[in-house]
This record gives C-alpha cells, structure tokens and sequence, in this order.
C-alpha cells in the first residue's frame, strides 16, 4: 500500500493476476500478486495475499485504514495468461480461473475495473503509477501498452 | 504424512539428492551419446525454497528463459521443469553443438531444440533414476517448451502448490566441457502426498 506518486511494480505474471487498487482522491494505492482464485480449500496459516479473495479484502481494509474510502476505490487488472498447453484438466486452466475469481471478487465489493489485460499466453510486468492510475504492461516480444 | 518441504530432514535430502546425481550421471551417458563427445554433469546443490525465490535462482521473475515441462503421473504426480536463462541457453547449445562459446548470439529454432532436447534428457534420466530407486512406475507427458519470463512460467506450474505449501524442492544441474560450466536447474515439484510416497519408497520416511 502506498501513497501518490510511488510506483507499484511485480514481474513476471504467468497465470498469476496483479490487481492494482487506486484511491485516486486520497491518493491511496496498492497492488496485489496473487497465484488463486480462493482460499477455501488452504490451509490455514497460508499467506493471505496468494489467493484473490483474501488479497483484496485485505488490501481494501489496508487502504481504508490509510484513509482511503471504498466507494471511491477503482481497480485495473492483469495477468492470468495459459503459459503451457499441457492437459485440458480445470487445474490447469489457472489462469482463466484467477481472472474469473479477481473480477467476481472485485464485483463482490463494490469496485469497478478501470481496465485489464487478461489471458493469452505471454508473460507480463507491470508498473502501476499511483499518480496518474495509468498501469504499464510490459511484455517479451509484445511491446509495452498502457491501459 | 510430510507435506511440507521443509520438514524434510537431512537424512532425506541426501537420499533425493543422491537420486539427482545418478541421474545427473546417466544423464551425461546419454549427452555424451547425442552430442559424440563427452560432457559432465554433476548435481552440486539440493535446496528448499520458498516460492517467491524460485524465479531469482535464473535471473529473476521477468527474465526470459528457455523452460521444458513436465507432468508426471502414476505412481506419485510430479511436475519436472528445467529452466535456463536465454544466455545460459545459447551456452548450453554451443556445448552440446560443439561450436567455440560465443559463436552465437541468439537462440534460434536449432540451439532450441538441441536444448529442448537435454532438458528432456535430464528430466527423464532423473526421473528412471527416481522409478528404479522407488520401484514406482512414473510417466512422464511429452515436454512442453516455454520462452518466457521466468515468473510468468513458474507462475501457473506452483500454484499447484500454492494451496498446501510455500515450498518447492530444486535441484541444480552443472553441465561442464573443458572450462565452460553452465548452470541449468531442474525443479521437481511432487504433490504432497507424492512426497510422501516418495520417501516411503526410498526407505526414509520417518
């Protein structure tokens, strides 16, 4: 969690999505890196912020206790590609299962998605400037974007 | 039951690492057959990571890397990746392909394949070396390739673990002619109750 203007940056997201959260009012933001879509079936004592139910509801009570307001709260997401082609079991479809999760989650609490790039099978790094809400995409072979 | 790797003893490490240098040995058979010329291949380091720190052992979640994957089932479900970094890939070709280091600068479909291929080799000489000291039958699926970010392609292989553990269980490989050594590593991710297995059938599981 971080104020305007830091950055928020995580590399190398497969199947993995980064769910970036602005306040931009209370110039409040934070990103998340999460690996699954819920964490239902995990253990306890598990890292809170791998699954993305958990994440986000954490990350939402961390900036509301910065001084963020939820209302005010938007999202942009990114990630959840297919690396490998291996075996058409559900396991293995985890990325299109992260993203479903992370927009249902996100709709669950009220805040919108500003924006996101999902799915492929591509690699991204991002950078999510907290000042202008603008997320960069970086990619091998695919260029840059900003959405 | 282990289930964590990280309550794995001494004792136990020993004997999966010893199973990583007969297939580290039988592996360099098998390369110094595919390429007619002999190359050596030690198992210098077993390891526990936690997973967040997989990805620098190559360079780094957003460095591009040549992985080979994967899935093994029956007996005990695992998942195999041998990963490189693109530098250390085109290294490892010019070993296997014989030309001087720094003949090439890139890796085209060629230098793959020939990479592509002692990843399959390590990853299946290893894994006869695990059946024959576990009398387990385990099969592998066909390789996939990936040339990626390293993150984005560990990303979805241990999330499969994300649900019961932090940890992942990494072996490295050092491939050496002369004086080049590269660095290649050989992750093996068995599902909990594998690990389990695993040990029984080693004689270890205390």
């Amino acid at each position: 969690m971080v104020r305007a203007p830091d950055r928020l940056i995580t590399a190398g997201l497969g199947s993995c999505i980064g769910i970036c959260l602005l306040d931009k009012v209370a110039k409040i933001g934070g990103m998340a890196h999460i690996m699954l879509p819920s964490s239902e079936k995990a253990r306890a004592n598990q890292n809170r912020a791998k699954f993305a139910d958990t994440a986000i509801e954490d990350m939402i009570a961390l900036m509301v206790k910065m001084g963020a307001s939820p209302k005010r709260i938007t999202a942009k997401i990114a990630g959840g590609a297919q690396m490998f082609n291996i075996g058409s079991s559900d396991v293995m479809k985890i990325g299109e299962r992260n993203s479903k999760a992370v927009v249902e989650c996100l709709a669950k609490n009220g805040i919108p998605i500003l924006a996101q790039d999902t799915g492929g099978n591509y690699g991204r790094t991002i950078i999510f400037d907290t000042a202008s809400g603008e997320l960069l995409i970086r990619t091998i072979g695919l260029g840059e974007r900003v959405i | 039951m282990i289930e964590d790797f990280r309550d794995l003893t001494g004792l136990q490490l020993d004997a999966l690492k010893e199973i990583g240098n007969i297939g580290a040995g039988n592996a360099a058979t098998a390369l110094a057959v595919m390429t007619g010329d002999r190359i050596d291949m030690s198992v210098p380091r077993v390891g526990i990571l936690p997973f967040d720190k997989v990805a620098e052992l190559v360079g780094g979640p957003d460095t591009q890397v040549v992985a080979i994957y994967f899935q093994v089932t029956g007996a005990a479900n695992c998942n195999i990746m041998f990963i490189l970094s693109i530098e250390k890939a085109v290294l490892l070709a010019e070993l296997l392909m014989g030309v001087p280091p720094g003949d090439k600068k890139t890796l085209g479909n060629m230098e793959l394949s020939a990479v592509a291929e002692a990843g399959n080799i390590i990853s299946s000489t290893y894994l006869n070396a695990l059946a024959m000291f576990t009398q387990m039958t385990l099969i592998p699926s066909p390789p996939a390739v990936g040339i990626d970010m390293a993150g984005a392609l560990l990303d979805g292989v241990l999330a499969l673990y994300g649900e019961v553990g932090d940890y992942v269980l990494v072996l490295e490989n050092k491939f050496r002619k002369g004086d080049l050594d590269v660095i290649g590593h050989l992750f093996l991710l068995p599902e909990p109750e594998a690990l389990d297995r695993i040990l029984n059938a080693l004689g270890v599981n205390f």
